[in-house]
C-alpha cells in the first residue's frame, strides 16, 4: 500500500516538471506566433485602410492567417485533424497516407540495418582480422555525411530501374547499421572473462558460447542501439524522399510545403514525424521490457 | 630489440606480400584501363588470386603480436589503410573491367581526375557550407547549449523538466525544420547555420547536464571540506568531470552539423555550397563531380571529427577511458 502511494508520488514528481516546461514552451510558441505574424497582419490592415484595429483583434488575426510565418499550435493541430480524420486514407492529401509511406521505408531500412549491423558485429567479435581492418572503417563511415549522398543514390538507382521503397530504405539502412554494430560489438564483448572461462570448463564450443552467453548479455546493448537506430532510420527515410520530386511521404510534404509557402503543412508534417519517431522509440522500449521480463531480468 | 625473431620474420613476409599484391594490383589496373573488350575470365581469376593474397597478408598483420609499442601502433594503423586501399582497387577494377557506365558508378581514377580539375569550385563550396554554415552554427549551437546547461544547473526542477524533452528532441528528425529556417532566414548561409544550431543544441544540452551530475558523494564532500564555493566547485571539479560527456556530444554534433547544413541546402541556396552542387550535378548526371563533392564532405567530416577527438585526448588525458591499455 505504502509502496503504491510512493510510486504515485514518484510519478507525479517526475512528470510535473516536464508538464510545466511543456506548458511554458507552448506559451512561448503562442507569443512568438503573435510577434512574428504581427507585421504582416498590420500590413494587411494598412492596405485595407483598416485603422481601427484593436490589439485583441490583431492577436486573433495573427493566429488565423493562411500562410503565417509561424502557425499557432492549434492551427497545426487543426490541420493534422483535417488531413488525418477528415480525409480518406487513400487520398494523396491524407497525412496518414504520407506517414505510412515514410513509416514503411523506415521499418524496412531499420530491419535490414539491424540484421546487417548484428552480422557485422558477430564477424568483428569473432575475427581479429575483421576487427582490425573493418572496425575503423565502420566508425569513419559515419563521419561521411551519407545524407548528402542520398539524392545521388536515389537518382542513380532510379536510372537503372530500381524504384520505390528500396533506394530510400537503403539510406535508412546505412544510417541505422552503425549504432547497432558499435553497440553489439560492445555487447558481445561484455561477458566477463570469468564467464567465458566457465564456458570453457563446460567445453562449450563457439556456437554454444555465442547463444548461451554472448547473445543474452548483448541484448541490453542491442535495445539501446536500436532506439538510436530507429530514430535515425526515420531521418534517412525523410531525407530520402526529398530528391524524388516530392512524390509521397513526410519528406515530400516538407518539400512541397516549402515550394508553395504552405507553412501549416510543413509544421503538420513535422509534428507527425516527431510523433512517429517518438512512437517507434517507445515501441522499442516496450519490446525491451517484454524481453527483459521473459529473460527474468528484475525490474528496477 | 624486444620483437622476437619469428615475429620479425613474419612481419617481413606480411609486408612483402602486401607490397607485391599492391604492385600486381597496379598492373591489373593498367591492363583494365587498356581493355577494349570486357576482359577474359583469366583476368578475373588473377584479380581474385591477388585479392586473396592481399587478404592473407592483412590477416598475417592482424595476428602479429608485437611488443614494440611504436611498431604495434604503426601496424594497427596500416591494417585499416590496406583494407581501404583494397576497397578502392576492387572498385576501380570492377568499374573499368565490367565497363560499368560512369553515370552509375565512376571509377576512383575518374573521380580523382575530376577532383583535381575542379578544386576552385570545390573550395568555394567548402567555404560556403563548411566554413560559414557548419562552423558558425556548430559553435553557436554547442555554446548556447552549454551556457543553458550551466544556467539551469542550480534548478533541479528545470533540469528534470528539460532532460526528458531534450532526450526526446534528440530522437526527433530535426532536419525537418530546414524548410522553415530557409523561409525565415533566407537562402544564404544563416538559414543553414540556424538548422545546425537547432540540431546540435539538444545533444549538447542533455550531455552537459548529465556530465555535470556525474560526480560522487565523496568528491562533493571533498570540495566541501575545502570550503569551495559554487563556482569553484563548478570549475575545479564538476566541469572537468563533465568533460568526457561534453566531448561525446561535440563528437556526435560534428557529424550532425555537416548533415544539417548539406540537407538544408536542398531546400534552397544561392548558387554555391556542397548540398547545392550535389543536387544540381546529380540532375545533370555529372556523377563524377558528385563523387568529388562527396569526397570533400567525407574529408571535411573526418577531419572535423578527428580534430575533436584529438582535442579530447589532449584535454582529458587523465580519464580512465583514455589511458593506454598496457596489458596487451
Amino acid at each position: 500500500m505504502t509502496n503504491d502511494v510512493k510510486g504515485k508520488q514518484n510519478w507525479i514528481s517526475r512528470a510535473s516538471p516536464v508538464l510545466v516546461v511543456t506548458a511554458v514552451i507552448i506559451a512561448i510558441w503562442y507569443a512568438a506566433t503573435v510577434f512574428l505574424n504581427a507585421p504582416f497582419q498590420k500590413d494587411i490592415y494598412k492596405r485595407g485602410n483598416n485603422t481601427t484595429w484593436t490589439t485583441s483583434q490583431l492577436i486573433k488575426d495573427t493566429m488565423s492567417q493562411k500562410r503565417p510565418v509561424l502557425p499557432s499550435p492549434h492551427q497545426v493541430i487543426n490541420e493534422i485533424y483535417k488531413t488525418t480524420v477528415l480525409k480518406k486514407i487513400t487520398s494523396k492529401r491524407s497525412l496518414i497516407y504520407h506517414s505510412w509511406v515514410t513509416l514503411s521505408t523506415t521499418l524496412v531500412g531499420f530491419l535490414i540495418g539491424s540484421v546487417l549491423g548484428i552480422l557485422l558485429a558477430v564477424g568483428i567479435v569473432h575475427s581479429r582480422t575483421l576487427d582490425k581492418s573493418l572496425m575503423p572503417w565502420v566508425i569513419s563511415s559515419q563521419t561521411i555525411p551519407i545524407l548528402a549522398v542520398a539524392p545521388m543514390i536515389i537518382v542513380v538507382l532510379n536510372a537503372i530501374g530500381v524504384q520505390g521503397l528500396l533506394p530510400k530504405a537503403f539510406i535508412s539502412t546505412y544510417l541505422s547499421f552503425f549504432p547497432i554494430t558499435v553497440g553489439m560489438v560492445k555487447g558481445l564483448r561484455s561477458p566477463d572473462v570469468l564467464y567465458l572461462d566457465l564456458m570453457r570448463t563446460y567445453s562449450a564450443n563457439k556456437w554454444q558460447t555465442f547463444w548461451k552467453l554472448r547473445w543474452p548479455s548483448a541484448l541490453p546493448y542491442l535495445f539501446a542501439s536500436m532506439k538510436i537506430a530507429i530514430s535515425i532510420a526515420m531521418v534517412g527515410a525523410i531525407v530520402g524522399e526529398l530528391p524524388t520530386g516530392a512524390v509521397a511521404g513526410l519528406g515530400a510534404r516538407l518539400l512541397a510545403g516549402s515550394y508553395y509557402g504552405q507553412t501549416v503543412q510543413i509544421w503538420s508534417a513535422l509534428v507527425m514525424a516527431a510523433f512517429l519517431a517518438g512512437t517507434l522509440v517507445a515501441l522499442v522500449g516496450v519490446a525491451n521490457t517484454y524481453v527483459d521480463k521473459r529473460m527474468g531480468v528484475k525490474a528496477q | 630489440m624486444t620483437t622476437s625473431a619469428s615475429t620479425s620474420r613474419r612481419l617481413f613476409i606480411a609486408s612483402a606480400i602486401s607490397v607485391l599484391t599492391l604492385i600486381s594490383a597496379f598492373v591489373l589496373i593498367q591492363k583494365a584501363l587498356a581493355f577494349e573488350q570486357p576482359p577474359s575470365l583469366m583476368f578475373w581469376v588473377g584479380v581474385i588470386a591477388v585479392w586473396l593474397a592481399a587478404w592473407f597478408g592483412v590477416d598475417m598483420f592482424a595476428k602479429l603480436k608485437i611488443k614494440n609499442q611504436m611498431l604495434d601502433r604503426a601496424v594497427s594503423l596500416l591494417i585499416p589503410v590496406l583494407f581501404g586501399v583494397w576497397l578502392l582497387i576492387l572498385w576501380q577494377l570492377i568499374t573499368t573491367g565490367f565497363k560499368v557506365p560512369t553515370v552509375l558508378l565512376p571509377p576512383p581514377s575518374a573521380i580523382g581526375a575530376r577532383f583535381a580539375a575542379s578544386i576552385p569550385t570545390l573550395w568555394a563550396d567548402f567555404q560556403q557550407t563548411f566554413l560559414k554554415a557548419v562552423l558558425i552554427g556548430y559553435v553557436l549551437g554547442c555554446g548556447s547549449a552549454f551556457i543553458v546547461a550551466i544556467a539551469i544547473d542550480r534548478s533541479p526542477f528545470l533540469q528534470k523538466g528539460l532532460m526528458p524533452i531534450g532526450n526526446l528532441m534528440s530522437a526527433l528528425p530535426i532536419v525537418g525544420v530546414a524548410p522553415i529556417m530557409v523561409m525565415w532566414f533566407g537562402f544564404d548561409w544563416p538559414s543553414k547555420a540556424a538548422v545546425v544550431i537547432i540540431m546540435t543544441f539538444f545533444p549538447m544540452l542533455v550531455n552537459t547536464i548529465a556530465g555535470l551530475n556525474d560526480n560522487t558523494e565523496i568528491q562533493r564532500d571533498l570540495m566541501k571540506t575545502y570550503a569551495a564555493g559554487y563556482w569553484q566547485t563548478l570549475f575545479k571539479m564538476r566541469l572537468p568531470l563533465a568533460m568526457p560527456f561534453i566531448f561525446n556530444a561535440l563528437k556526435i554534433n560534428s557529424t550532425l552539423a555537416l548533415i544539417g547544413a548539406i540537407v538544408a541546402e536542398f531546400f534552397g541556396t544561392p548558387i554555391v555550397g556542397m548540398g547545392f552542387r550535389i543536387s544540381t550535378e546529380v540532375g545533370r548526371m555529372n556523377v563524377d563531380m558528385v563523387w568529388a563533392e562527396i569526397a570533400v564532405a567525407a574529408l571535411a567530416g573526418s577531419a572535423f571529427y578527428g580534430a575533436i577527438a584529438l582535442l579530447e585526448k589532449i584535454s582529458t588525458f587523465w580519464h580512465p577511458s583514455m589511458r593506454q591499455n598496457k596489458r596487451a
